[in-house]
């Protein structure tokens, strides 16, 4: 199950990056999420495509691409593994975290399971310091209804500084909804002020170095803040994938 | 008064405790940071599988199995 040999290599990460527009205007839309929480039934129901949709840990491990039409436009949509974090210990992290980091979506949907938002809580915030353009996606609202648990959608949208969209995406609801959203944030009608994180000082002075430094060197190829951090981290896979996508070699 | 701190490989079956520290290192202690396990955070002790390794416990309304070598980091105390 999961992991083919070919899947796992270099090849199959490559072929997450073909995305391929047909015109120059089309959205590339990633669809990110904790493990288990619907990612790949908002994909279904987003696509009305049927890609196999089962319940075991590690089944969408390489990504697959659909397409769909909104309001006259084209949006190319990119399911992710699912993944608790994007810090990069795993090889589901490893190709989640380099598609929204290197892949450049227009938007990034994180879907969030209603029933135990807390804990999805985590990986959208780490997408929220790699990018602007999220939309919250909070799935399985059926199931939260009936297990007694209410949701502040406009709290948290407040909150977080992004749409956040409830949805039961496998009888269709709240996909229009979705959609429009997506659509507007794609063509720059809604703006996004995501929450900062605030770290400690000594952290938060050694950014104020590293920041500058990184973002001359990258200019806007890489979110020179989140990568200062993983830097501080003594993150290597990101300096991997950095060799990889960016041809830069950060260790000399 | 101070409760004992203990590991959570010590704790019985039932139990609810609340995490003290985390005494795991590099991608063992992210991990378990990801799954939510960090200070304050409470965990039930669910039921233990027929070898007593892993254990199965409730963090944040999710059932998660850990290992005796990833569990004896986690530093509890009772409720």
């Amino acid at each position: 199950m999961g992991l083919t040999h070919s899947a796992s290599t270099k090849q199959g990460l490559k072929d997450l990056f073909n995305v391929e527009k047909l015109k120059e205007e089309d959205c590339v839309i990633a669809l990110a999420g904790n493990p288990n929480t619907g990612k790949s039934t908002v994909f279904n129901s987003l696509t009305g495509l049927h890609q196999h949709t089962g319940n075991w840990p590690g089944k969408t491990v390489v990504n697959s691409q659909g397409k769909y039409s909104h309001k006259d436009k084209d949006f190319i949509i990119v399911d992710l593994p699912g993944t608790y974090s994007l810090l990069a210990s795993s090889v589901e992290e490893v190709v989640a975290r380099d598609f929204i980091c290197f892949g450049k979506p227009d938007v990034t949907v994180v879907v969030l399971d209603a029933t135990c938002i807390e804990r999805n809580l985590n990986l959208l915030l780490q997408v929220l310091e790699i990018t602007d353009n999220v939309v919250a996606c909070v799935n399985l609202m059926d199931e939260a209804k009936s297990k007694n648990i209410k949701i502040d959608i406009e709290g948290l949208s407040k909150e977080l500084g992004i749409p956040v969209i409830p949805t039961t995406a496998r009888n269709n609801v709240g996909m229009n909804n979705l959609k429009d959203t997506i659509y507007d944030l794609c063509h720059n009608k809604i703006e996004t002020c995501p929450v900062q994180i605030l770290y400690p000082r000594e952290i938060t002075e050694q950014l104020q170095i590293l920041t500058p430094m990184l973002s001359s060197i990258f200019m806007d190829k890489i979110n020179a803040k989140w990568l200062a951090l993983r830097l501080l981290d003594g993150d290597d896979s990101i300096i991997n994938s950095i060799g990889k996508f960016l041809e830069y070699d950060l260790k000399t | 008064m101070e409760n004992l701190s203990l590991r959570l490989t010590e704790i019985a079956l039932g139990k609810k405790v609340r995490v003290v520290e985390l005494l795991s290192k590099g991608l063992s202690r992210q991990r378990m940071l990801d799954l939510g396990i960090v200070p304050n955070t409470i965990i039930y002790v669910l039921r233990r599988s027929p070898f007593g390794d892993p254990t199965a416990y409730l963090i944040r309304d999710t059932c998660i199995a850990l290992r005796d070598d990833e569990a004896e980091n986690i530093i509890v105390k009772d409720l």
